[in-house]
């Protein structure tokens, strides 16, 4: 586990990748959470400075945006499609399945730190609905059954 | 033996990638030598993972093919679907933005100008600022992100304005649910989208294009910034675009996981590093946009057209569709359907052609109850409104839209009051909070909504009166729209709310 300094260091290296850049800070944001999984408190300064804006406008920017974590997420990320095209093949039963077997709601890391379940708005598989992703890899009619053997081989 | 495995996140979410393992174990096997492509969709999206070997009378493909009856290609067997092109879903299209998508190798140059590529960009060149803007105009075409604006005019407000810097900036954040055919566009003929955007940058005097392209697509991100590199490689980006002096580049931005971003001016303020709020118009991005600079903000699908109508006139293009509905649209089907995937055809289509016909019917073998027509800002479509043919002002008119073109089949185990309230739950979490209407009116209506579920009828005309002032007040097509799924839900299937109200009783 990284120090604040150690964080406000690297995110202070990341910024100045990000010299001369046009609207830099979403690009930012990305880099710095594909560094530590999160955006930490550490590295705000850094990224104020650089995006010329306050802790207070920083902090708004990064809380509008679902994608950016203030804490870091579990080992596996599961992620089930909540829109319509789902819903129309079954979608909320596969939901509400996978959440009963892995016991988390949305938004919910499980205790030890293995598994994230996160709801998300389409992921341009509407055609073979329902949708999920873990860990990055797609999965088209999706069920609980190989939801679930992706989340087993995302902790193997 | 070359053999074409498509590389699009639906294959890959249906075991593209498994099959391609599969197919190089066997071919080693055998001691064949396999050169193997990975290729865009063709859109078939029930045939995928669609395997297709190249033969001298075409290719012909195995679909949907699985890691273990990849043998099939070899030996043939039940999987084997004949020539692709004769395929009945490929032959009834018009394949005009989607030529190449699924045919080609999507990173390569040759194969790219092989079928047609760059083609509209050269004859583009040869043309005047006003020779470009009038062939736009006369193209007819609209914005396909589902606003409908005339591209011919938006360009030329760009173009007239004076600045030192413009800007391109396509919209790929296609969030709405049963829309896919940016993404596919990307993943399966970024070229076409780079080309597009190279030519409205010429038209228009802008020298830096931007693809604000939705995180939730990886793969269309990687194959995009590969794209550029290529593009940059073969001369269409740079400071002389084609030898012509004239200067273009471009860079791919990921959004963030906000659906309002899709919305033209709150990309602009996420894109510029702001919260993704939405702006009061005017002034127009056209004038106004990135950076306060003139901005031309296209949807991708309208982009990757535009090569097309340079390359083949447009007048070609305009002689197709109907009313002022020019040329084609890639229809998506989706949801629950025996038969989904992306279609390109001139407007007109009928809704029952494209459900009943096209998608054969549900995937659940019951009976269409509803069809959500343009993502969740879209009208939901009893079957007698069938008739409706696919365009602008047809949907406009029987209080839908078209949006862009996603068409979400449900079976009759759909509840539309779930379906209602659904829609607010989902403006209410993804509003961006700079207008009451939408702010509030989200969660008073899903409020409201619960209200009638548990057998309040007199939450009905609250709700309708919610509608009204969320349409009249919104900023933006979110808090604007979201009362068509909601009112359509209503008034087409009022059962699914009586019959609330009776259980309660």
């Amino acid at each position: 586990m990284l120090d604040d300094q150690a964080i406000l260091s690297r995110a202070t290296e990341i910024v100045q990748a990000h010299q001369g850049v046009e609207g830099a800070l979403l690009p930012m944001l990305h880099a710095v959470q594909a560094e530590f999984g999160h955006v930490p408190q550490a590295a705000m300064p850094a990224l104020a400075d650089a995006a010329g804006v306050t802790r207070a406008e920083l902090h708004g920017v990064v809380s509008f945006y679902h994608d950016f974590r203030e804490v870091p997420a579990g080992q596996v990320m599961v992620r089930l499609c909540r829109a319509e095209a789902c819903q129309a093949m079954g979608g909320d039963r596969v939901a509400a399945q996978v959440q009963a077997r892995l016991g988390l709601d949305w938004h919910e890391t499980s205790a030890d730190g293995a598994v994230t379940l996160e709801p998300v708005f389409c992921l341009g598989l509407c055609a073979c609905a329902p949708a999920a992703q873990v860990n990055g890899r797609l999965i088209g009619r999706a069920d609980a059954a190989r939801v679930m053997a992706a989340v087993a081989g995302g902790q193997a | 033996m070359k053999v074409f495995v498509p590389l699009d996140a639906a294959a890959r979410a249906l075991g593209a990638d498994e099959v391609v393992a599969a197919l190089q174990t066997e071919a080693a096997r055998r001691g064949i030598e396999l050169t193997l492509v990975r290729n865009g969709s063709r859109g078939m999206v029930w045939l995928e993972p669609l395997v297709e070997v190249e033969t001298p009378d075409g290719r012909v493909g195995f679909g949907p093919m699985d890691a273990a009856s990849v043998a099939q290609v070899f030996d043939g067997g039940p999987l084997s679907l004949g020539p692709v092109e004769d395929l009945p879903w490929m032959k009834a299209q018009t394949r005009l933005t989607f030529a190449r998508c699924g045919v080609i190798d999507p990173l390569s140059v040759d194969d790219y100008r092989a079928h047609g590529g760059c083609a509209g960009l050269m004859r583009a060149l040869g043309m005047d600022v006003e020779g470009r803007l009038a062939e736009v105009t006369a193209s007819g075409l609209r914005g396909r992100g589902g606003a409908g604006f005339p591209t011919g005019i938006k360009w030329r407000t760009v173009a007239g304005a004076v600045a030192d810097r413009k800007y391109i900036v396509c919209n790929a954040d296609e969030g709405d649910s049963g829309t896919f055919a940016d993404r596919m566009i990307m993943e399966g003929d970024p070229l076409s989208l780079i080309e597009g955007m190279v030519i409205a940058g010429i038209t228009v005097g802008a020298t830096k294009g931007f693809v604000y392209l939705r995180s939730e697509y990886p793969d269309a991100i990687a194959m995009m910034n590969r794209a550029v590199l290529v593009a940059r490689t073969a001369g269409m980006l740079g400071p002389s675009v084609i030898g012509s002096g004239l200067a273009f580049d471009m860079e791919i931005r990921v959004g963030a996981g906000a659906y309002v971003c899709g919305e033209e001016t709150s990309l602009l303020n996420s894109l510029e590093g702001k919260r993704g709020v939405v702006r009061a118009k005017p002034p127009l991005p056209a004038l106004e946009g990135f950076m306060g600079k003139p901005t031309v903000v296209n949807n991708v699908i309208s982009l990757a057209t535009i090569p097309v109508i340079f390359e083949r006139g447009a007048a070609a293009y305009a002689a197709l569709g109907i009313g002022r509905s020019r040329g084609t649209i890639p229809l998506q089907i989706a949801g629950n359907v025996a038969r989904g995937g992306l279609f390109e055809a001139a407007f007109g289509m009928s809704l029952g052609g494209i459900v009943d016909g096209l998608a054969g019917g549900t995937a659940t073998g019951r009976p269409v109850k509803a069809v959500q027509v343009g993502g969740p800002l879209g009208a939901y479509f009893p079957r007698a409104l069938f008739d409706v043919p696919f365009g602008y002002e047809d949907y406009a008119g029987q209080g839908g839209l078209i949006g862009h073109a996603g068409i979400v089949v449900f079976d009759d185990t759909a509840d539309m009051l779930a379906q209602a309230r659904f829609a607010f739950e989902f403006c209410a979490v993804e509003s961006c909070g700079k207008c009451t209407p939408c702010r509030i009116g989200a969660v008073r209506g899903v409020e409201t909504v619960d209200r009638i579920a548990r057998g309040d009828a007199s939450a009905i005309p609250l709700l309708t009166d919610l509608c009204d002032t969320m349409k009249a007040g919104s900023l933006c097509a979110l808090g604007g729209f979201t009362p068509y799924p909601v009112l359509s839900a209503l008034t087409h299937f009022p059962g699914d709310f009586a019959c609330a109200r009776e259980a309660a009783e």
